[in-house]
This record gives structure tokens, C-alpha cells and sequence, in this order.
């Protein structure tokens, strides 16, 4: 049994109180202590600014050209905080009970309390840095609402929110690389943690451009290198978003924790063709107004796809909202679990509307009419025809959303004004991550994760607006506390020799593993091995699971990586600028993590948040929690595949301030 | 639709590129980089060398992708990046040209990839706001007026591509520069440092090698995010006030 090291003492005083009486470190001490942070997005740069504030001495490396880059930056929504500003009843307890039950209650209660303690202070720094954010016309902050919360609590800059919060992380972090506490590595790729008696000491990284393998010491290795959608190989995610540096420190003992806990998202812009790269997301925002629907009757379906029935002629009575239908209580705005499955349900009934089958129409016509009607009465136009209605109501949809009208436009080349936006749900978020404590400490001392690499704040399913919450709560005001709590025991410790032997033999085995790979010299491309991954892990591990399904997808997925190290082929060689090698580092990895994610939601025998288990639905095909006997964070030990299974380490969930509840949308 | 290739090729830094010329089969639903991953899969299917080209989020918002297509950085379209230029605006039967970003200040390192650090060290002289963790007042202590939110948040949107040096004939880095000064400029956390943070930025500037700025303007014209030329008007009046009306010197 896991020990998640949670601080005794009431919900409420945990934090403060751990605060209080934790160890710390003299700044002469961390002058000599040094830090490695993996990964330069909201959660690597945060910390690697906020510990180079505290001076530490810290290297922070990212595979990106610049920190900047990192794919924080393509968050849109917002970021939520319990600063009830509105007024309107927000406060810390609710934003922990909203996210604790937008999870399906499969997260740990202290964590998350702290993350909606902290949620304010993140606020107050981010405006302190200069993110502009949306604004009333008296000068203050304004908010809006997300998905699964009754109050408005997220702050938003337009649709670019984790652009403006990362740049300010960016900041503080180039702030501190010109006062020399942090030393940035960019074009550096993780190829493995390093471990001296036991304890994370270091990394070898790849330089990228010159290909050159390094040795880099320090007293602890902090991991910020995001999450693992990719699997999928079409998801939402950046192209180059991998798992490796997690998956590494999974390779060298660290243990993950509940990896089939995945994110679709319901709105997403359908895949297009077989060389489609990467799928693009339109925000949660646009089921405020927008109306999910079907055609009723097969011949509409086929004469829409076949393009001789246009969907805006469908009579109202026969299409089928859905959403509406079957959940009236929340209707469109149902969570994002619940409305991807939606959508999977009425594709597998074969009422898609594009030509592959798997779209669903996302509709703005009653929002423009009912906008128009509106602005008709508000301008005092009399009996206005029903043209001037829906020119007026396009004008107010605009207004509140024409960014993603123009981005579906560019992407798809159809006019949403005038049609329907065709969605499909993706792959967006991994809820899943490296295991780790209170302090966000892996089961390996002195490795620790923060942001979306570790498992610990979102359980079975995240609410919008969280992500970026977390990881800022991870980088700017929790790591650079708990990580004293692992460094006040080591400075009496010299710095770390990276000529020590386990840096060798490190160094060894990443070189070897780079010439196995180009040894291969088979004829097919890393891509194509991706790509067949990816669709393994969608049919069979995505929106539904099934105990058949997982057993055929694991033999698949088996099959699969024995066919990568016979006829991979990867271009190049390994000391130069090599895009292809990298990928195919990745891919190599992804194809050892998706077996584990299958073996995970095979042993789940439970539906929760993310995870849709066939077997486990009520009547009417909703999804069945198994609290009695699955209420535990599955945290999975490597094992070589040849020598048996991974193996099960669980970390029971005890819930002292919350009931557990259905969850209901109807 | 079938496309004629001519497609700047360079193995490193120190070496001469060319330029090749390649056949491709695309369609029109594809972005101009998914034509380019059906390029690099077929030269990868006969053991050529794939085209090296730098892209990470395919959305427009990272600032990855740094290539010049038919004499546009970022190819033809208004407000669009490489990544969400999409094949339907090609025709059958088109020769494209494709080449990196050009500027002394960007070394070409491999094919269509470029090293912009030169913008992370801008940054580094000055493009921030001194303010440790922990030490912020509360986020509506000091209100900010809606109107300098809003022109903040318009020159905070620069992506640092880097278009705007590859599309000036100087190779000037003032629109990315002045963009940072102008987005901390109007809002009141930035002004404190207002004077020190222009002098800094623009000396690192020039010590990186960019050009002057001669007010050409095809940097704005080419800005994937529509940065506004207004913001060299206001780095340049920030400047004028700390050189010669401050005693303030750059560091």
C-alpha cells in the first residue's frame, strides 16, 4: 500500500500547518544545492523561476527551441481560481468539492484542497507579471463560467489564456537566467533519469542539434515534461508532446499511476483524411450557444453525406438533439465525458454526418435567431424580416466567438454562419501521471512531477480551466516548499560527480539504445508506426472500453513493437540535427506506455470520468462507479514484458470531507 | 493535385544550401506541413534525407514554424501561419517555393530550421516585470482600464516567430521588440521599469546583429497575429525619453 505522506490535521489546516513546521534550508545552503527541472511549460518554468528566486542553482532543460514554446501555450479557455470576485457564493471548499467531484472522485482529497487554496495567490502573481487579462469597464478583473460549476471563478485572456500565463512564467524564468540562478537548456531532449543509491542525481540529455549525450548532476530531478496524449497519435496535443521523460523515470522505478484515465473532448474538428497530422480543438465555450444534434431518419444521413441534402434544410422534427434528449436537466452543457460518449454513441449508430461517419453537427441557428430577435427589439426595428434577424444574430455570435468561427473556416473551409459546424470528440488531456505524493514526490527519493506528468489532482476526469490552475499551483507554490522538505536532508551532501559510474552506465545504455534503433535499417517509417498505435489505442482504449477489447488491443499493441524493432527505419545518423531519431525515441516509448494503459483500464473493471467500461453502465447506458471496490489510485511498477506484467501498487482513496456521489445530468 | 517542390536543402550550419526540387501528390483539405509529412514519408520510403522543418502545436500559436513559402513568410495568407495555411489555396500544377527564414541574426541550421535564441536573449535583457513568487498585492488592487488591458493583450499576442525580422529588408527585430515594451508599457505593474527595459532591450537588440528599422512596414503586413507598426511609434517615444531625457543608461 502506497503513503501518500498527507499531513494530519483537518482539510482546511493541512497545508498551512505543514507550511508552517516543515525543514527548511538556509539560503547559504541552497546557494550549493542544485536543481534539475525537465520541461519549460507553465509547471517547469514556474518552479525553475520560483526555485532561482529562492536561490537554488537550476538547470531547466526543454526540447523546444526556446521555453517559450512549450504546449501550455495552446490552452484557450481560461484559468479557474476561488477568488469569488462575482460574488456569487465561490470559495475555496467549492472549488475543491467541484473539482473532487468533476473527477469522479478518483483524486486525493489534501492535494486537491491545497490546489484551490493556492488557486488565488496564482492570480495575483500572474497579474503582478503583467498577463493582460479580460477586464470590466471600472478596471477589474473579469471571469466567466466553464463546464460543471455553477459560479463564475475563470479568468481569461480572449481565447489565448495559456499564452498570456505561460509568457509570464516565460519571464520570470528569462529573469533569472540573466541572474544567472538558472541555467537554460534549450534543443535538449531527457533520455533518462539517473540514479545514485537510489535517489534521482541527474540526467542524460540529448543535445539536439549536435546530438552530443550529457551528463548533468544535481540533488534532485524535477519532472514538469507534461502528458502523454500522444499515444493517440491524433490528438489535440503539440506534434512533439511526448511521454519519454516520464516514461524513463517509469523505466528507472518510478511508478504510474492510473494511466487509462484519459480526456476526449466533445468539440473538436472532425479528422478529414488518412494524412491528417494533429486535431484541433474548439473551446467547451461554444456549447453555451451552440445546439449538438443528428438526423433522425438514415436517409437524411446518407443524402447529407452523399452532399444532395443540405443540413440546414432538415426539417426540425427530424433531427435529434441528443444531448437535449437524453440529459434535459444540463442539456448541451453536460461535462465532457458525458457528451464525448454521446457523440460516439450516435456515430456508432451510424447517424454521423460527414463522409467517414464520425461528425456531429454543432448548431448556432437558434442562437442567431434568438440573438437577433434581441438586437431587432433593442435597435427598435419593427417587424424584421427573418434575413435581418440572422444577419443580427451572426453579429452578436461574432461578437462572443468569432475567433474559433475563423479558425474552423481556415481549417475546414466552410462558413459556420452558414452551416453547421461538424465536431467530433478527441483526445485532449491525460488525467493519468506519474505517482506521487503530498509533497510530489515519486516513489523514487528526490524525483519529483508536477503539472500534467503527475496523476494527483483531477481523478477519473478534469473540469475546464483546471489544467493550467494545476500546473501553475505545482511550479509557483508548492514545489518550491516541498521540495525543501527533500533538500534540508542533503545539504550536507557535496555536489553530485557526473563521472560518477551510474552516470556511465547510463550514458552507456542511452547510446545503445540509439545504435539499436538506427541497426534496425528496416523499411518502414517511425510514423506509420504511430500512426497504427494511435489507432490501436483509439478503437480499443478510447471512449469505450471493453475487457475483449483490451485483451485483443495488448496482443496488438505487443505485436506491434516487436514489428518497430524489426523493420523500423530511421534516417540520419545520431550526431547531427535528427528529427526522425527523436521521433522515433518517442514513439518507442509510447509503444511501451500504451500497453500499460491497457492493462490499466483491464484491471478498472469500473466505470469512472474518462473511463467508459461496456461491462460497467446502467440501463440506460450510463456509466456505473464501483466505489467499494475500486475507491484506490492504480500506481503500476515496470516489469520487462518478457520477464511478466507490470505490477499493481495501490494507494487507497479516503474521502473524511466529501460524500461520494452519482453523478447525474439528467 | 500535383505540386512542383523547390525546397531550400542545407546540412548545417557551416555548409552551402541549395535548393531541390521535388514532386508531391497533395490534396486540398491538407495544411501546408501535412503536404510536407507526405513529402518526408515518401523520401523516407526510398532512404533520402526527409526535409528538416521546425513545427510543434499545427494551430498557430507556438511560433514554431520559421519558413518563407512563394516569398511569404508563412506563405500568402493574411493572418495565417505555415501550419494553418491550408492546400486549397494552391492550384494543380503549381510550383512552390519554400526557404527559411533570412536573417543574420537567425543562422539556417538545417534545411528550414532556424536559430532564433537572438529573441529569448531580448527578452532576457528586460522584457519582464521584477517581481518575485509570493511577493504580488492582490490581482484587483491596482485596476487596470479596460481599453490598456485590451492594447496590452494585442501586443502580448506576438507568437516571437520571428516573421516580422524574415519579412523586413533589414532583418529589424523593432516589431518583436517593441511589441514586449509596448505590452508592459500600458499597464501600470510595467511602467516602473518602463525606461530601464527599453534601453536594455533595444541594445541587446543591435548587439545580436538586427537591422535598423526604416519604417518599411512589411513586418506588420506580414505579421501572422496582426501586430501593429504602433508599437515601434511607442518603443520609439519610450526610448527617446529614457536616452535623452533620463540619465538612465542601458546595462
Amino acid at each position: 500500500m502506497l503513503d501518500g505522506k498527507v499531513p494530519a490535521g483537518p482539510l482546511t489546516e493541512k497545508w498551512q500547518n505543514y507550511r508552517g513546521t516543515m525543514p527548511l534550508v538556509a539560503p547559504n545552503n541552497k546557494r550549493r544545492l542544485e536543481v534539475i527541472v525537465v520541461g519549460s511549460g507553465l509547471a517547469g518554468a514556474s518552479a525553475a523561476a520560483t526555485l532561482g528566486e529562492l536561490g537554488y542553482n537550476v538547470k531547466c532543460f526543454t526540447f523546444h527551441d526556446s521555453p517559450r514554446r512549450a504546449h501550455s501555450i495552446a490552452a484557450q479557455g481560461g484559468i479557474n481560481a476561488a477568488k469569488n470576485y462575482q460574488n456569487d457564493g465561490d470559495s475555496v471548499y467549492r472549488l475543491f468539492y467541484d473539482t473532487i467531484k468533476g473527477g469522479d472522485y478518483r483524486s486525493r482529497e489534501s492535494n486537491v484542497y491545497r490546489l484551490a487554496e493556492v488557486s488565488t495567490n496564482i492570480i495575483d502573481q500572474a497579474v503582478a507579471q503583467g498577463v493582460p487579462f479580460a477586464r470590466e469597464y471600472g478596471g477589474l478583473l473579469a471571469n466567466r463560467s466553464f463546464g460543471g460549476v455553477q459560479v463564475s471563478r475563470t479568468f481569461y485572456a480572449r481565447g489565448q489564456t495559456g499564452q498570456q500565463l505561460l509568457l509570464g512564467a516565460y519571464s520570470s524564468l528569462s529573469r533569472q537566467i540573466t541572474l544567472g540562478t538558472v541555467q537554460m537548456y534549450n534543443r535538449h531532449e531527457m533520455m533518462d533519469v539517473v540514479k545514485v543509491d537510489g535517489k534521482a542525481r541527474g540526467i542524460i540529455a540529448r543535445n539536439l542539434l549536435t546530438g552530443k549525450l550529457e551528463r548533468h548532476a544535481a540533488h534532485c530531478v524535477i519532472l514538469a515534461s507534461g502528458g502523454y496524449g500522444n499515444v493517440f497519435y491524433l490528438s489535440t496535443n503539440a506534434m512533439m508532446s511526448n511521454a519519454s521523460a516520464a516514461w524513463r523515470a517509469v523505466r528507472r522505478g518510478a511508478l504510474m499511476a492510473n494511466p487509462c484515465f484519459t480526456q476526449i473532448h466533445p468539440t473538436c474538428i472532425p479528422v478529414s483524411g488518412d494524412y491528417q497530422s494533429k486535431l484541433t480543438l474548439m473551446s467547451e465555450s461554444l456549447r453555451n450557444d451552440g445546439r449538438v444534434w443528428v438526423p433522425k431518419h438514415m436517409k437524411d444521413v446518407e443524402a447529407v453525406r452523399a452532399g444532395t441534402l443540405k443540413p440546414t434544410d432538415i426539417k426540425e422534427e427530424d433531427r435529434d438533439y441528443y444531448l437535449e434528449r437524453r440529459y434535459p436537466a444540463f442539456g448541451n452543457l453536460v461535462p465532457r465525458d458525458v457528451a464525448s460518449r454521446a457523440a460516439k454513441q450516435a456515430c456508432d449508430e451510424g447517424r454521423g454526418v460527414n463522409k467517414t461517419g464520425l461528425a456531429v453537427y454543432l448548431d448556432f441557428a437558434d442562437a442567431y435567431e434568438r440573438y437577433g430577435k434581441s438586437e431587432a427589439n433593442a435597435h427598435g426595428i419593427q417587424n424584421p424580416s427573418k434575413e435581418k434577424i440572422l444577419e443580427l444574430g451572426r453579429k452578436v455570435v461574432e461578437n462572443k466567438y468569432g475567433n474559433l468561427f475563423e479558425m474552423y473556416e481556415k481549417i475546414t473551409g466552410e462558413n459556420p454562419y452558414h452551416t453547421p459546424m461538424m465536431i467530433y470528440p478527441a483526445v485532449h488531456y491525460t488525467m493519468g501521471g506519474l505517482w506521487v505524493d503530498y509533497n510530489l514526490e515519486t516513489n523514487v527519493p528526490g524525483l519529483f512531477a508536477l503539472g500534467e506528468a503527475n496523476f494527483s489532482d483531477h481523478g477519473a476526469n478534469r473540469l475546464g480551466a483546471s489544467a493550467l490552475m494545476q500546473g501553475l499551483a505545482d511550479g509557483y507554490f508548492v514545489i518550491p516548499y516541498t521540495v525543501g522538505t527533500f533538500l534540508s536532508k542533503e545539504i550536507r551532501t557535496p555536489q553530485i560527480d557526473p563521472n560518477d559510474e551510474a552516470f556511465a552506465k547510463a550514458e552507456k545504455a542511452v547510446s545503445d539504445r540509439i545504435d539499436e534503433l538506427f541497426k534496425i535499417n528496416g523499411s518502414q517509417s517511425v510514423e506509420s508506426f504511430h500512426r497504427r498505435l494511435g489507432k490501436i489505442m483509439w478503437d480499443y482504449c478510447g471512449m469505450s472500453r471493453s475487457a475483449e477489447g483490451l485483451e485483443k488491443a495488448r496482443k496488438m499493441v505487443r505485436e506491434l513493437r516487436e514489428e518497430f524493432y524489426k523493420d523500423v527505419y530511421v534516417p540520419g545518423s545520431a550526431d547531427e540535427y535528427n528529427p526522425e531519431l527523436e521521433k522515433a525515441h518517442r514513439v518507442a516509448d509510447f509503444l511501451e506506455l500504451g500497453e500499460m494503459m491497457i492493462v490499466d483500464a483491464h484491471d478498472r473493471n469500473e466505470s469512472c470520468g474518462g473511463h467508459f467500461r461496456e461491462e460497467y453502465q446502467t440501463e440506460d447506458g450510463e456509466a456505473l462507479r464501483r466505489d467499494d471496490e475500486y475507491t484506490y489510485v492504480a500506481a503500476w511498477e515496470w516489469a520487462d514484458p518478457k520477464a511478466g506484467d507490470p505490477v499493481l501498487h495501490k494507494e487507497d482513496l479516503t474521502f473524511e470531507n466529501v460524500e461520494l456521489k452519482t453523478r447525474s445530468y439528467k | 493535385m500535383k505540386l512542383k517542390l523547390k525546397i531550400w536543402r542545407q546540412k548545417n550550419q557551416d555548409s552551402k544550401g541549395t535548393f531541390e526540387t521535388y514532386n508531391v501528390e497533395a490534396n486540398e483539405h491538407m495544411s501546408f506541413l501535412e503536404m510536407l509529412d507526405v513529402l518526408n514519408e515518401d523520401l523516407i520510403s526510398k532512404k533520402q534525407e526527409p526535409v528538416v522543418f521546425e513545427h510543434d502545436c499545427r494551430e498557430g500559436i507556438c511560433g514554431t514554424c520559421s519558413m518563407v513559402i512563394n516569398g511569404h513568410p508563412h506563405g500568402p495568407n493574411a493572418g495565417t501561419t505555415a501550419c494553418q495555411l491550408h492546400m486549397r489555396y494552391f492550384n494543380d500544377g503549381d510550383t512552390i517555393t519554400v526557404e527559411p527564414f533570412r536573417a543574420a541574426a537567425f543562422p539556417v541550421m538545417k534545411d528550414l530550421a532556424v536559430d532564433r535564441s537572438a529573441f529569448d536573449r531580448i527578452i532576457q535583457a528586460g522584457g519582464y516585470i521584477s517581481v518575485n513568487t509570493g511577493q504580488a498585492v492582490d490581482a484587483n488592487a491596482i485596476p487596470v482600464e479596460q481599453v490598456d488591458a485590451a492594447e496590452a493583450f494585442d501586443a502580448a499576442t506576438c507568437i516571437g516567430c520571428g516573421a516580422c525580422v524574415a519579412a523586413c529588408p533589414n532583418a529589424s527585430a523593432m516589431l518583436f521588440t517593441s511589441a514586449k515594451v509596448a505590452h508592459l508599457a500600458k499597464l501600470p505593474q510595467g511602467q516602473v521599469e518602463e525606461q530601464q527595459r527599453v534601453l536594455d532591450m533595444v541594445k541587446q537588440m543591435d548587439d545580436e546583429g538586427f537591422g535598423r528599422c526604416s519604417n518599411v512596414t512589411a513586418c506588420e503586413a506580414e505579421c501572422p497575429k496582426g501586430i501593429s507598426i504602433d508599437n515601434i511609434a511607442l518603443l520609439n517615444r519610450k526610448y527617446f525619453a529614457a536616452s535623452i531625457g533620463s540619465e538612465k543608461q542601458a546595462q
